[in-house]
């Protein structure tokens, strides 16, 4: 048995130290949530592709400039590190 | 101009899903909002979203590095337009027992005009990968902000983490 999420409320109508209460999450927020975890995991691999992707082209881009006769200054002055 | 704590929330055991802060006094010019935070999942991001409004009516920009590399983005383009973002968050990689901190200013949260936003981000970590991010956008509705909501895409706020609310006063 997993304990139910909860969130926590701060009415800020009240007086100081009784604004605060916790709330279980109802079954369509934990749905809601759920989804929204499944797409952060779809974004985050989706970025980290992407971002390796980059990395790829920046390195067969030196690789190329180096095959040219660039020396590795000139390389990193025109592309950066 | 004077800031003045409105209130701060330490998550307790068991952690929680949201934090929200309702009826915010409208005497104010400005909001913050500081907040430190460890999450129980990997790395995620702590969003905000305003008036419990969750349409696509959020628009920003991010500015990242993770230790090892820079990148950027925005709104519609990987992430979500139903939220404005704060930042990343520290997760259950990190080193034990830290939490990262955070900030976002919401200027004229009171008025009649399209709201903006502000916020910066920075893990604490013993590794390589420490993110240190910065965001800026908007929220297109010109209603007075009356409650803000903080919450993460992925796993719940850490125990002791803690967010607090500041107005900015003019006098």
């Amino acid at each position: 048995m997993t304990d139910t999420p909860v969130k926590v409320i701060v009415d800020l109508s009240k007086p100081k130290g009784q604004r605060e209460s916790i709330v279980p999450l109802t079954d369509e927020e934990i749905a809601e949530r759920d989804a929204q975890a499944v797409q952060a995991e779809l974004d985050r691999q989706a970025e980290e592709e992407s971002q390796a992707a980059r990395e790829a082209s920046k390195q067969s881009a030196k690789d190329k400039l180096a095959a040219l006769g660039l020396s590795e200054a000139e390389v990193t002055a025109l592309l950066g590190a | 101009m004077g800031m003045q704590l409105i209130e701060t929330i330490e998550v307790g055991a068991g952690g929680a899903a949201s934090i929200e802060f309702t009826s915010i006094p409208q005497d104010g010019v400005d909001l913050v909002l500081k907040v430190s935070t460890r999450c129980s999942s990997t790395a995620v991001l702590l969003e905000m979203q305003f008036n419990a409004d969750t349409s696509a009516s959020y628009a920003y920009r991010w500015l990242r590095g993770t230790g090892s590399a820079t990148s950027s983005g925005n709104a519609g383009s990987g992430y979500p337009s139903t939220y404005a973002m704060i930042g990343w968050v520290n997760g259950s990689s990190a080193t034990a027992n830290t939490f990262n901190n955070q900030e976002a200013y919401i200027p004229n949260y009171s008025g009649s005009a399209i709201k903006s936003f502000s916020s910066d981000a920075v893990d604490e970590n013993n590794a390589t990968a420490s993110y240190q991010t910065i965001q800026a956008g908007g929220w297109n509705n010109t209603s007075a902000i009356t409650s803000v909501k903080l919450f993460l895409n992925a796993g719940n706020f850490a125990q002791y983490s803690t967010a607090s609310l500041y107005k900015i006063t003019a006098d």
